[in-house]
């Protein structure tokens, strides 16, 4: 894979060479053609500004395209392989970062020396400076061993201190959640029902947490509202409410009042379904919002409706009327009932 | 090869989950019967390869490599034998992944026995298992989220029927239902389906990633 991480400084590096050498044979024309201030001043410059460019990109000043990269990876690519990369990511954190703005201060040191040189700056003071630079590269050869050694252990203590950070977040969730469910879950083992909410509410919350949604950020979308408008229902009625979203968009007005259709569509089949499972499809985007509830309960015939459902419908049709939009009530002629919500929503600029 | 419809289905269970693989076992009934059960990527192979089962039931994530890795090294040198995936995870990269690598459909283990049996046959079949949330994850991946102009030539797009199929699949409509509501038949609605499966496994591997990036299912 060309597009592994770690290969990532090396294509920057290339494009660094290429624009290097492209800028080189630009000043070279402008040296044979134009004007020329004088080998002294721009050839430090040049290698400066190229010193300079590496040390902002390496510290993060400049925007660096990571998209791209990503956008060539295989779909394929499991868990096991993304934790893999992951962990090398880990391992690579600072590394060309180093190694980057390395090579950028060599190149700003070694243009200011060059041009202090050119310009005889360093003349007078030429036999102290070299004794200094001397004792510098010695310094950096007896060193560097410890200095690299000293790099790396510091490295290797931040990766251990992220991963055992993790740990403890995971732990801490696990503790919170799956423990309390099984602690409750054992002690209402007689009720085959509670036991069966409490698993399938736990189960949901722990797939959106595995997911990466946290369900403050859920609930601003409307297809993380839907979510958990269900596990509400079926908290509160019992049944399994399944819902399948495609798309998403944002939870404000028109999708405020679908969501609040959608609940009631859901309370109402989950009530009415008996012990079928009631199948959500929420079609989401930013012009258009459609939701289908439906269950397969004995369905009823929506010309005559049963008082107790008169109310259940006006908060349906009634709401998305009010809100611009529509729903359908139909009985199935399998049996069941399918609630349809639409609204169009005029695309924000 | 056995297809007719009325004998016994051969099947494979491939998951590490003992309780679990006890439980679809006990749960599938007298129209199946389990020639072998493992808990491992290698250990499956021996045994599929061995006894060469009507239908692999395939768990996504295992240890040694998951559902796809079985599929990918038994290769194309078992043609007879079909997958289905049946997993816990619904993470749409992990199911797509396995569809991708041939399964014929994806279940989540909450089905209930009756209708897993059902699938099973069905897939034997060679028609394509299709759960609502299979459906919505495929309409997700070939939506009109991709500007047309964008969108590579020789791409294989949905056509409106095949996505109607879907849409009704989602809403959760058996095959006999969407036949009536389209006025079809069964036998085109699977064909429908079947065709999808198709492009969902041909389809340049560019427009799902982008997919994926887009749901940031991809880091970065």
């Amino acid at each position: 894979m060309s597009s592994h991480p770690a290969h990532r400084p090396r294509g920057g590096m290339r494009i660094a060479i290429g624009a290097g050498l492209l800028l080189a044979s630009g000043l070279l024309f402008v040296r044979a053609a134009g004007p020329w201030p004088g080998d002294a001043i721009v050839w430090p410059a040049a290698v400066a500004a190229l010193g300079a460019l590496l040390i902002w990109r390496a510290s993060g000043a400049l925007p660096v395209r990571r998209r791209g990269w990503a956008a060539h990876r295989p779909p394929e690519a499991s868990p096991v392989a993304s934790s893999r990369e992951s962990s090398a990511r880990v391992r690579a954190l600072g590394r060309p970062e180093v190694s980057r703005g390395g090579l950028g201060v060599t190149l700003v040191l070694a243009s200011g020396f060059a041009f202090l040189w050119a310009n005889g700056a360093l003349r007078p003071a030429g036999e102290t400076v070299l004794a200094g630079l001397a004792v510098l590269v010695a310094l950096a050869l007896i060193f560097a061993p410890s200095w690299r050694r000293l790099a790396r252990s510091l490295a290797a203590e931040r990766t251990e201190r992220i991963r055992s950070q993790e740990r403890a977040d995971v732990g801490a969730h696990l503790h919170d959640s799956v423990l309390q469910t099984l602690a409750l879950i054992q002690r209402s083992a007689e009720d085959p029902k509670q036991v069966a909410a409490l698993a399938r509410r736990q189960e949901r919350e722990l797939r959106g947490w595995l997911a990466g949604g946290d369900s403050r950020e859920g609930a601003e979308q409307l297809a993380g509202a839907l979510e958990t408008a269900a596990v509400e229902v079926e908290a509160t009625a019992g049944g399994t409410v399944e819902v399948v979203a495609v798309g998403d968009c944002s939870l404000d007005e028109p999708a405020g009042a679908v969501l609040g259709a959608a609940r009631e569509a859901m309370l109402n089949a989950a009530k009415f379904a008996g012990q079928a499972p009631v199948s959500v499809y929420a079609e989401l985007s930013d012009e258009r919002i459609k939701v289908f509830v439906r269950d397969r309960g004995a369905g009823f015939d929506p010309a005559v409706v049963p008082p107790a459902r008169r109310g259940v419908r006006e908060s349906i049709v009634g709401r998305m009327h009010r809100a611009g939009g529509g729903a359908t009530v139909r009985a199935l002629p399998g049996g069941g009932t399918e609630v349809e919500i639409a609204i169009e929503r005029r695309s924000r600029p | 090869m056995s297809d007719a419809s009325g004998s016994v289905v051969r099947v494979a269970i491939v998951d590490d989950h003992d309780l679990f693989r006890a439980g679809v076992r006990a749960s599938l009934g007298p129209r199946v019967e389990v020639v072998a059960e493992s808990g491992e990527v290698r250990d499956a192979v021996r045994a599929i390869e061995e006894l060469e089962p009507d239908v692999v039931l395939l768990d996504v994530h295992m240890p040694g490599g998951g559902g796809a890795e079985v599929i990918r090294r038994l290769g194309e040198s078992r043609p007879a034998v079909h997958f289905l995936a049946l997993s816990v995870s619904d993470a749409a990269e992990d199911v797509i992944a396995l569809i991708r690598a041939g399964a014929r459909g994806y279940v989540t283990k909450t089905i209930s026995g009756p209708e897993l049996a059902d699938a099973v046959c069905r897939v034997r079949d060679g028609d394509a298992v299709f759960s609502p949330r299979l459906a919505g994850f495929v309409l997700d991946a070939f939506a009109g989220e991709i500007p047309a102009a964008q969108v590579d030539p020789e791409l294989d797009l949905l056509t409106p029927r095949e996505r109607e199929v879907l849409q009704h699949i989602a809403r959760g409509y058996m095959y006999k239902e969407i036949a009536a509501q389209l006025g079809i038949s069964a036998k085109t609605v699977e064909a429908h389906v079947s065709a999808v499966l198709r492009k969902l496994q041909l389809s340049s591997r560019h427009e799902l990633t982008r997919w994926a990036v887009h749901r940031r299912l991809i880091e970065e």
